[in-house]
């Protein structure tokens, strides 16, 4: 099972990360990135294969694919500022880590703009 | 580029070799030596961790339709 080597992975860089950081603080932040995208693609099978899961479902359903597809960009957006507001914060950057959030929320928002402004046209529609 | 848990140890390895090395020659008197081998041992490191950096975003980008 792969958690056991997700674990297993995690664990050492930690220790390894742990004894760097009282000779030279810098390269427990490198040992921790690298840890992070390590875990994220041994993962990313199995994420490739759930998101082709949901595309076949929206296909049956016959919903239009555009907004699956802004899902799964806003998923991803979301993610990648997440890890790196993360790894600005183990840095102790707190302020610029807030401030990747805050870019990330902007720009999440710009693209679930359509998708509510098509829920308000048919709430629109529907009000006789 | 192997990107796995040899990563991780190549990084550590360079990180104990840098402060190895910044003791030895500050105690032999070279600190202008010592602090070239602080910024070569971070050159190498950065550009390791930013080709991993790359692959993650390039993967992410794939997977997710970013354009």
């Amino acid at each position: 099972m792969e958690i056991f080597k997700i674990v297993g992975l995690g664990i050492t860089a930690t220790i390894l990360s742990v004894i760097i950081k009282q000779y030279k603080p810098e390269y427990g932040i490198h040992i921790s990135i690298a840890t992070g995208v390590i875990i994220f693609l041994l993962i990313v099978g199995k994420l490739a294969s759930i998101l082709k899961v949901m595309e076949q479902l929206t296909n049956k359903m016959e919903i239009d694919l555009i907004y699956v597809k802004s899902i799964f960009k806003i998923i991803g957006i979301a993610y990648i500022s997440e890890f790196g507001a993360q790894v600005c914060r183990d840095s102790g950057e707190e302020s610029i880590a807030l401030k990747i959030e805050f870019a990330g929320k902007i720009l999440i928002m710009v693209l679930a703009l359509p998708i509510l402004l098509s829920v308000l046209n048919l709430i629109v529609k529907l009000i006789p | 580029m192997a990107i796995d848990i040899n990563m991780i140890f190549k990084i550590a390895a360079i990180g104990i070799l840098v402060s190895v090395l910044n003791m030895v020659l500050k105690h032999s008197g070279r600190e202008e030596m010592a602090m070239m081998t602080t910024i070569a041992g971070l050159i190498i490191v950065l550009f390791m961790i930013i080709n991993i950096i790359n692959n993650l975003f390039s993967t992410v980008r794939t997977m997710f339709e970013i354009y």
